[in-house]
């Protein structure tokens, strides 16, 4: 594919490289934004490449501010591009869609629907044809898959923060998306409820493999969910300053993970990195 | 168990603390600790209740003795000491013909109320005869095609308070159907915003009473050679166009300001303009509508009475004007019935909206 060969030619490729196309999922090519301001232009995000393959679970960590979310939003198309461009299998992105799914940050669940009408909401438009008991019988998977299966009809109000984020994980897999964008969807979350977020998050993912891209402030959190982690420079003009692998097998548990010898290895890195 | 049952509804419903804790007392569970609640929620709402009372007592015997003195000088100074002092006699008995008109006392406007309530019986009495009288009648005429005979007598107080009771609703639906849609329109597109923007800021502070003259000179000209009144028309419709300007305003905004998260979901999800307006904006937005309906309500009750007198469309405007209009000697108490009737009413539509607003509204903690 063209977008693949031209992004040899640009400098900021970095050591983890280029991949055979037919692997990539996403991929940022040249990324820039810009938000004009009463002084003159602020440059937020310049020159950032990216490339994330199939059934890639990808955590991007940085500094507050440094654009991770502006990057995330303009992903889901929520935010216009300034310069160049975003592909999804090769395709470029207009505007927002169901292909790629959004977890945000607050739960954003529409607080005078059920959780059942909540995901349903997206089921609907993105399976059409399907008939209502098949439309209520995938929502209905989703919500038992992150642990809600009492709380079908229970207002979105009624639930607890925690709660409101499983219908959120539950809405954004339920619609089978190509890639799932999270924005530190557990930032508001205590460290409890936000560990048991994070098994369910897992589990799913696990089981449907889509490629997912989580921007977390959260080392740990970054590290027990990621195939690779994505550090971002502190801005303005963000780009990626470096990609760390994480080589632990799956499926993982958070024990596993903590005895592994190469655990604070990989932590060290991270930290280092955003100390700098 | 059932009294006491609805007694607390009708208390929340009031949103007046008074009745519960007497309840309470009666029920003999007022704990010590309750008592400070319970001097500060019944006590001294009903010690503030007597005090009123007793001021406007102390004011309209005051009032009530200036003029009298001052018919007696008068009459003094017209007549000589012979009439003045008859006059004066003839007050003390408390002869009506010769009463001082004033602020009326307390016990006189409790007295006009219970004599509208003996006029309302009188002539329910007399509509039921009458109705009687002409059921036979009536069933040849429709028979025969012709219009049956209705009751035209005076309409007594309480009619006049469900006629003004109609006239408020239909112009609240009126202004319902027209500031709501509208709004939605408004608050989803900036175009039309400042298209409807200076119409808004314009039209929105004139006064009932323009928009009156303005309803009459349309609708007298619509209805042109229509034998029916058109009072009733002129003043809904008077009433609609004044009080809809809160809901347009609040229905927009509403809509104008939906959470960005709400607006987001829409976006990720692609949903189509008919979705994204009833699954997203619309349901995020009833509290502000609901808030601006209420306004609109407490509005169209405030101007009914002053559109009504304009009118001369039956109600209480009408009953307050006519009074006024008689001077006879109950007139002013009942002048003053009708402010606390009106008042009262008042008070209860408002709460009313407040029980709709809180049963659709998804977020409870709005709730006053």
């Amino acid at each position: 594919m063209s977008i693949i060969t031209e992004n040899t030619s640009t400098k900021s490729v970095l050591d983890n490289g280029l991949f055979p196309s037919n692997e990539v999922m996403l991929d940022l090519k040249n990324l820039k934004k810009v938000y004009p301001t009463p002084k003159g232009d602020y440059v937020v995000l310049e020159d950032l490449n990216l490339q994330i393959r199939k059934e890639e679970f990808v955590t991007i960590i940085g500094h507050s501010g440094c654009g991770k979310t502006t990057m995330l939003s303009m992903i889901a198309g929520l935010n216009p591009i300034s310069g160049g461009n975003i592909a999804v299998l090769g395709k470029h992105i207009k505007g927002p869609g169901p292909d790629r799914g959004v977890i945000f940050q607050s739960p954003s669940l529409m607080p005078w629907m059920t959780s059942l009408q909540n995901v349903l909401l997206g089921v609907n438009k993105v399976f059409p044809h399907a008939s209502k008991s098949q439309r209520n019988d995938i929502a209905k998977y989703y919500l038992q898959k992150v642990g809600l299966e009492d709380a079908f009809n229970k207002k979105a109000s009624e639930l607890s923060q925690g709660m409101q984020q499983r219908v959120g994980i539950a809405r954004a897999f339920a619609i089978k998306p190509k890639v799932l964008l999270l924005d530190e969807p557990f930032g508001m979350l205590d460290s409890l409820t936000r560990g048991e977020l994070q098994d369910i998050l897992i589990e799913i993912w696990n089981k449907e493999k889509i490629t997912a891209v989580m921007i977390t402030h959260d080392v740990d959190e970054a590290i027990f969910l990621a195939d690779r982690v994505v550090m971002m420079t502190s801005g303005p003009r963000a780009k990626i300053g470096d990609v760390l692998d994480i080589n632990f097998e799956r499926p993982r548990t958070r024990k596993a993970v903590l005895e592994h010898d190469d655990y604070y290895k990989y932590r060290k890195h991270l930290i280092d990195f955003l100390e700098h | 168990m059932k009294a006491s049952l609805t007694l607390n509804k009708v208390s929340n419903f009031l949103g007046l603390g008074l009745f519960r804790t007497l309840k309470d007392l009666f029920a003999n569970k007022l704990e010590k600790e309750d008592f400070k609640n319970f001097l500060r929620k019944t006590i001294v709402p009903l010690a503030s209740i007597l005090l009123f009372l007793g001021l406007w007592n102390i004011g309209a015997k005051a009032l009530y003795n200036t003029e009298a003195d001052f018919k007696i000088e008068k009459a003094l100074q017209n007549q000589g000491q012979a009439a003045a002092d008859a006059l004066q006699v003839c007050i003390a008995s408390g002869e009506s013909s010769c009463q001082p008109n004033t602020l009326p006392s307390p016990s006189q406007v409790w007295g006009s109320f219970q004599s509208l309530l003996r006029d309302h019986n009188i002539i329910n009495a007399d509509k039921a005869a009458f109705a009687e009288k002409t059921a036979a009648l009536n069933k040849t005429r429709i028979a025969e095609g012709k219009n049956a005979i209705v009751y035209t007598g005076r309409p007594s107080f309480v009619d006049q308070i469900f006629r003004s009771l109609k006239t408020v609703f239909a112009g609240f639906l009126l202004a319902l159907f027209i500031a709501v849609p509208l709004g939605i329109f408004i608050g989803l597109s900036p175009t039309l915003k400042s298209a409807f923007n200076w119409f808004i800021q314009i039209f929105k502070p004139v006064s009932p009473v323009v928009w009156y003259l303005l309803v009459f000179m349309i609708v007298k000209t619509v209805l042109i050679g229509s034998a029916d009144d058109s009072s009733f028309t002129i003043s809904f419709i008077s009433v609609g166009l004044c009080s809809m300007w809160a809901t347009l305003v609040n229905t927009a905004m509403g809509v104008s300001t939906v959470d960005k998260d709400y607006i987001n979901v829409a976006k990720v999800l692609k949903l189509g303009a008919f979705q994204k307006i009833f699954k997203v904006v619309l349901p995020s937005s009833l509290p502000l509508i609901f808030t601006g309906l209420k306004i609109t309500l407490s509005v169209a009750w405030m101007v009914l009475i002053a559109i009504e007198l304009l009118a001369q469309s039956p109600g209480l405007g009408l009953f307050v004007w006519e009074e006024f209009q008689n001077g006879a000697n109950d007139s002013n108490a009942k002048i003053i019935v009708a402010m606390f009737v009106i008042g009262i009413i008042g008070f209860l539509l408002d709460r009313l909206m407040l029980m709709i607003q809180n049963w659709v509204s998804f977020d409870k903690t709005d709730a006053i």
